[in-house]
Parts: C-alpha cells; structure tokens; sequence
C-alpha cells in the first residue's frame, strides 16, 4: 500500500461540484504529476491532502495519508503533519516568501514550529537545507532577505523550507511556472535529487506536459473535477484511451497551418537602437550610473513576415517592444517603419504609429475593467485622423469581434464577463480595429492553457493569412516561438546574439546561450 | 447601493446623517422658534415640553440654534471637501502623469508643506490676515484638504499608469490628460468617496473647532463650535447648552465615519472575498 491513498474523493463548496471521485495514489520515492488546464480542480486536490480548504468545503471521501484519514482528523493532529510530514511549494517564489524576515528564519521557522529543535539547532537544519537545495553557506548566508534573491534562487528557498524537516510527502503546486526555462530546468532537477535522496513521495501540479514528461513516474490527467486518465507515464503517453489526453497532447504541440510567404519589402527596420536606463545617483556629485537595456539592436521584419524574439526574463525583450512602439525616447539608433525613418530623441509621428499594434500577455490587466468591450475595442480609432463614427464605428467593432471569432453582442458587456482566452481574442480584436501592418505579441499566448492557446495561436496564423499581417512574437515559450514564427532572434543582456530561420535556429544552434536555452526547455516528444 | 445597506455599519452611519441633513434642510422652512430672538424671561431653561433640549442665555430655544447650526457645519464641510477634491485630485493626477518629472517634485513638496502645518493653524493663519468669518473658515479648511487627495490620487494612479491597459492606450496615442481622464479616474472613485467622506466629518469637526475659538462663523449666525464656547462658563449650573451642541458633533462625526468605514469594506475586494 502506498503513502498516499485517495480514494473516491468529492468536494464541493456551496453549491459548486468542485471534485468528484477522484482516486490517486502516490508512493515514496516516487513522482506523481496531475496535470490539468485551469479550472480543472487539480490545485484543490492537493490542498484536500493536507486540507488547506477554504471555509464552506464539503469534502467526502478518503484521503489516506501514511496510514491515518486525512479527512476525518483534527486541526491540532493536522497541524503537526502539516509541514512535517507533508511539505508544500507554491507557484510564486515572489510572494510566497515573507519579504521582511530573513531566509535563515524563515526556513528555521518550520523547524521551529513543529518544536523539532531550539533555535540554535533550526538554525543549523536550515543552513544544511539551503545548501542541499544548492545555495552554499558562501554565497547565501542566512541572513539574506528575499529582495536579494532571483527568482529561481527564492524558489529553492521555497523548497528548502518545504523539506526542512524532511517530510514523507511533497506537494509542489506549479512549482516552475513562473521561472524561466533554464531555471525551470535546475528546479526540476533539484526536485528529482530530493525525492531520490530522502525517499519522498513528489505530488508535481502542472499544465505543461513537457515538464512532467521527463520527471514524473505515474500520471493523472483532469479535466472539470474529474479524473479522466492515469497511470505510468510511459503506458498513459503510449496509449492515450481518453480523447481529452489526446486534445491536450495535441495541443501542447500544436503547430498552425500558415500560408503567408514573407514579401520582400521590409515594414520594420531597426538598426543600433539603444535604450538606457537612469538608476538613481551614487553621490551627489558626477552622473548618475545608467543601465544600457537594449544595446546596439538592430532587425527587420518583413511584410506577412513572423518574427519571434526569445529571451529570459530581464534580457529587455519588453524595453525593445516599448521602443518599437514609440512609448520611451531611445538614446540612439533609427527605427524605419514603412520606409520612413525616425531617428533617436523623435517622437513617432501618429500616421506610423497607425501601423502597429501590440497585444500584452495578461488578458486580465490590458483592459479598463470599468468600460464595456465596445469601447475598449474602438480606442485605438484615436489614432486615426477621421476615425468612424455613430454606426460605423459600431459596425467597424463588431467586425473586429467577429473576425477573431466573438460575437458582435458581445460588444455590449463589460470584460470581466469574459475568459482568459476570449480576453485575449478581444484584444486582438482591439489591435485589428485600425488595420495595422504590424502586430507585436508580448507574450500574448503564455498566460493561456494550451488548448486556448492553440486557438489563439491558429486566430493569429488565418489573421496573417488573410490580412498580410506582419508579426513581431515576443516570447519566452520556445516551442511556441517554433511553431508559429519564419526567423527568430535571441536575446540575452540587451544584444541579439542569434538571428536565422527559425528551424535553422532550433536545429542546429550556433551561440552556447541558445543551445543551453534549447536544451532546457521540457520537450514533449512526439509519438506516432 | 443594495448592498451597502446590508452593511449595518452603513445602514446606521447613512441614517445618522440623514437626521442631520434632513434637520438642516428643514431649518430653511421652519424651526421650532426663532433663532434671533431674544427672550430673558426664558433663559437657561432645562429641557422640558415647550423646549425639548432647553433654552440659551438669552432665552433662545437650542433645538431650533442646532439645525439652523447644522445648516453651518455641513455648509463648510462640503464646500471644503469640494475644493479638497477639485484641486487636489487633478493636482495628484497631474504629478502621477509626469511622475519623476520637475513638476511631480514641486507639486509633492509644495503638498508637504501644506501638510507641515496642521489644519487649524492654517485656519488661524487665514482669520488673522482676513479676518474671522465663515467663509474664511471654509477656504482654510479646504487648503487642508488639498495635499490629502492629491497624495491620495497620486498614490493610485502611479499603480495605475503601470497597468497594461493604459499602455494600450498610449499605444492608441491617447495623450495623458486624456488617459487620466478617461481610464485613471473611474478606477480611482472608489476611494475618493471613502476619502469624502472621512474628510467631511473632520471639516465638521474642523468648524466646530475654530467657531470654539470664535474664528469661525460669527454671531447671530448659530454654530455648533460656538454654541459649545458660549457654554463654557454655565456648565456648572446649565449643562445641557454644551450637551446637546457637543452630542450633535459626536453623533454626525460618527455617523460619516461609520460610513466611509462601511464604504472602504465594500470596495475593497480582498475584503470582499472574504465575506
């Protein structure tokens, strides 16, 4: 018998079904992925496990955990378990560490509280523990705060107080969707020693498939409360008996049909463009230091051309994206839309302006959630001279709608009334609206499950089918990037270290950042 | 609105200065007795029948002196929160639009300075120069309010001018005036009401402090400050002349802040969540 037993698992809060007849196990030494698009109920099957719920939970069922039911419990006995024989990493190192206390205490906190030790003792389990999560005493004294951290570094301190007292099991909630892929790779890793050497049982909570396929031993895949397939790894990949395995492994790869050829007329060209920052003075004498955020870039995209544009966060991807679009003066360089030039310290008149558009990646945060999505959709008409107005501009918004598959009465509803992946369609309605030559993507898929984004992703390639549309598409999903765009560029510390077709790109890597890019991103193998 | 009055901290703060505001309204038409009226025989009487809270040193009925004076206070309250909020709403938005820029500096100093001084020594400032009147009372307790929404204003709008939606816009060429006033504000009204409301119940609590030390409205004109100061020297033998004046300026000061309490619970969504 396993570690972990759940068996026949309903929850519900209010009157909402929230999980019905779930039924996993998990053993020690083992890894088991649940994989799940959001909404699928896979993040409140691990907080049933330690029963983190919130108030108003109706939960029936059996959670078997090293013996004892979870379920029918005290809080008093469930918070001794609680981070001592069952550990947690949540998604967002940023704030899931307290930023006002150091990590030393933070991890020793654990310790602390399950009173495995005096303070003197904590202190040296939690100096043991950062440096087996790879931060050495050297570097990473405990008396660190969070600020100092990187992100991946505040991830393993996650970890690290997670395992300090080495539990029997860990759950690890998306633990690496918020870092970039060559960090996501090193936790992934670190993951797979620890569940190795202290003979844990690892609960790995993803979306992505590439990232469990490689580390996970068994597999649950769910989809609205339910458990619709599982199994090792291996067996659930080779066969697939659930149709939805089937759509979200589809998804995952999905690769749209594009017919667009790349014209031989450029419509963005950017040559030794330099963007700096001013950081706040050293002294009151002499020039404040200055960070140089993108550094001597220069690129072209063509007319009906998609380029992508990868890179980590804090390489300047989105400082570049502002300059294209005129939002900052630029130190140096030429910017030549269309033909036309704008040089550094100008300000991009209106009628260039008028020919791109950009869509950012949160669907959430991009819209005035206090105007209804036809005028949401109509502001960039301000760019136009003699914008249409009355019905025209009625008829001109629900065109839009339509054209990236909205209805035209949604036009009369506020945005929240709206999914992630039908927010992210009105805002492609939004840069469609003035016909512009030149769409730039920041991210625009990456905050959407993959099903959605596979939509999105085929919404973008008819668009340019039909619309000889141009695509800048900035992202740091490389497999998106792959399937979606003609050349990529890479960029590392504000320079382009890498430009060519994309295949060439992903095939044969020149530069060592790109193939140790390539190399860490999770690769969800294709099978006949 | 359903919603707030499910609320009791707002059901009760809105009926409490409902009373006030109806009994200022009805002081227009009618009160009891007359308020420039001087009537010795009846001085200083208890409360009784013919006058509910009692009578003055000159024999004026005190019920009739509290709703024509809670004409005075609400009065001053609401022309100070209006130049409060007219000039220091685009004040902070303009310096949230230029963040970092000379004028954000000159506008945010210019605001600490005002805030250096506390309200009532501006107020003494201001009656000193031009001389004690009601009106002088409102434009000093106006000044005060300034610095409070603009630094309210400027706050959330720095948050805001970092929101995607607003790049879209610049993307859109909308200019700044143009984005304050179209996206920033709706989304910073919530808490400017909840503000209102909290600096209208200390202007009350501002003219009643300076009539107290007569720099506000002056005689006949009845005013709750002052009907407390004339009081001072009878409380030993006639307290309900500072009773009823002082449990007026409690009730309403409690009554609005009731309210904006109810108002910042209601619009904020983590608080929201939770219930």
């Amino acid at each position: 018998m396993g570690l972990l037993q759940i068996k026949n698992l309903n929850l519900s809060i209010g009157d909402t079904q929230i999980l019905q007849d779930i039924s996993l196990q998990a053993e020690a030494g083992k890894i088991v992925a649940i994989i799940g698009e959001s909404g699928s109920g896979k993040s409140m099957t691990a907080y049933c496990v330690n029963r983190l719920l919130p108030r108003g939970a109706n939960v029936s069922g059996q959670v078997m955990f090293d013996g004892q039911d979870m379920l029918q419990l005290p809080e008093p006995a469930l918070c001794d378990i609680r981070g001592a024989d069952i550990g947690m990493v949540f998604q967002e190192p940023m704030t899931a560490l307290n930023p006002v206390q150091t990590i030393g205490a933070q991890v020793a906190e654990t310790v602390l509280i399950h009173g495995a030790a005096q303070k003197s003792e904590a202190l040296k389990i939690a100096r043991e523990t950062l440096n087996r999560v790879g931060l050495p005493a050297a570097e990473f004294p405990l008396s660190r705060y969070p600020h100092e951290l990187s992100g991946g570094q505040r991830q393993r301190v996650v970890i690290a107080m997670a395992i300090a007292l080495r539990p029997k099991l860990l759950i690890a909630d998306e633990p690496t969707t918020a870092l970039d892929v060559t960090t996501q790779a090193q936790i992934l890793g670190l993951l797979k020693k620890l569940v190795v050497e202290d003979g844990m049982a690892l609960l790995l909570i993803s979306h992505d498939l590439g990232v469990v396929a490689d580390i996970a031993d068994t597999i649950a895949i769910m989809r609205r409360g339910k458990v619709v397939e599982s199994g090792p790894v291996k067996q659930v990949f080779a066969e697939m008996n659930h149709p939805y395995t089937r759509a979200l492994f589809k998804a995952s790869n999905h690769v749209p049909d594009r017919a667009a050829k790349a014209q031989e007329t450029p419509i963005l060209q950017v040559s030794g463009l330099v963007r700096d920052y001013i950081l706040p003075r050293k002294s009151l004498f002499g020039a404040p230091p200055k960070l140089r955020a993108v550094n001597d870039v220069g690129f072209s995209i063509k007319r009906g051309e998609s380029l992508g544009l990868v890179g980590e966060s804090g390489c300047g991807k989105s400082t570049l994206t502002r300059a294209i679009l005129g939002l900052d003066a630029v130190q140096a360089g030429r910017i030549e839309i269309d033909g036309r030039a704008v040089t550094a310290g100008e300000k991009v008149p209106r009628e260039l302006r008028r020919k791109m558009q950009v869509v950012f990646q949160d669907p959430y945060g991009s819209f005035n959630p206090r105007h209804k999505v036809m005028r949401l959709v109509a502001e960039p008409f301000h760019l136009l001279d003699n914008a249409p107005t009355g019905s025209a501009r009625h008829q001109a918004v629900e065109k839009a709608l339509t054209e990236v598959g909205m209805l035209a009465a949604d036009a009369d509803k506020y945005i929240h009334e709206f999914s992630g992946g039908q927010r992210q369609r009105i805002a492609i309605a939004r840069a469609l609206i003035i016909k512009p030559e030149l769409i730039i993507l920041d991210e625009a898929v990456s905050a959407l499950d993959v099903s959605i984004r596979a939509q999105i992703l085929d919404l973008l390639a008819g668009l340019s089918d039909r619309l000889g549309l141009s695509y800048l598409f900035i992202s740091h999903d490389l497999s998106v990037v792959r399937a979606i765009t003609d050349r990529v560029m890479v960029m590392k510390s504000g320079k382009i270290i890498e430009t060519g077709d994309t295949e060439t790109v992903f095939t044969a890597p020149q530069h060592p950042y790109t193939k140790a890019l390539i190399a860490a991103a999770p690769v969800l193998e294709k099978t006949p | 609105m359903k919603r707030a009055f499910s609320m009791p901290g707002f059901a009760i703060g809105f009926c409490m200065a409902i009373v006030f505001v109806a009994a200022a309204l009805l002081s227009f038409f009618w009160t009891p007795y007359a308020t420039d009226g001087v009537d010795i025989v009846n001085k200083l009487r208890p409360p009784a029948a013919g006058n509910w809270f009692g009578t003055d040193q000159y024999g004026r009925d005190i019920l009739s002196m509290l709703m024509v004076g809670a004409r005075t206070s609400i009065a001053v309250a609401v022309v100070a929160v209006g130049i409060g909020m007219g000039l220091g709403v685009p004040l902070g938005l303009a310096a949230a639009a230029q963040k970092g820029s000379l004028i954000d500096e000159i506008l945010m100093r210019g605001n600490d300075l005002v805030f250096a001084f506390p309200a009532l020594l501006i107020a003494i400032l201001i009656t000193a120069v031009f001389g004690p009147s009601a009106v002088n009372a409102i434009i000093a307790i106006g000044i005060f309010n300034i610095p409070v929404f603009a630094r309210l204003s400027r706050g959330a709008a720095l948050s805001l001018w970092t929101r995607d939606f607003v790049l879209s816009a610049r993307v859109a060429g909308k200019g700044a005036l143009r984005i304050s006033v179209e996206h920033i504000l709706p989304n910073i009204t919530n808490l400017l009401i909840v503000q209102g409301t909290i600096q209208f119940s200390l202007g009350i609590l501002a003219e009643a402090a300076l009539s107290y030390i007569g720099l506000g409205a002056q005689p006949p004109m009845p005013s709750w400050g002052r009907m407390l100061a004339d009081s001072q020297t009878m409380i030993s033998f006639a307290p309900h002349l500072a009773l009823f004046p002082g449990a007026a300026i409690v009730l309403t000061v409690l009554g609005l802040n009731l309210m904006g309490d109810a108002l910042r619970d209601l619009f904020d969504p983590k608080i929201n969540r939770e219930r």
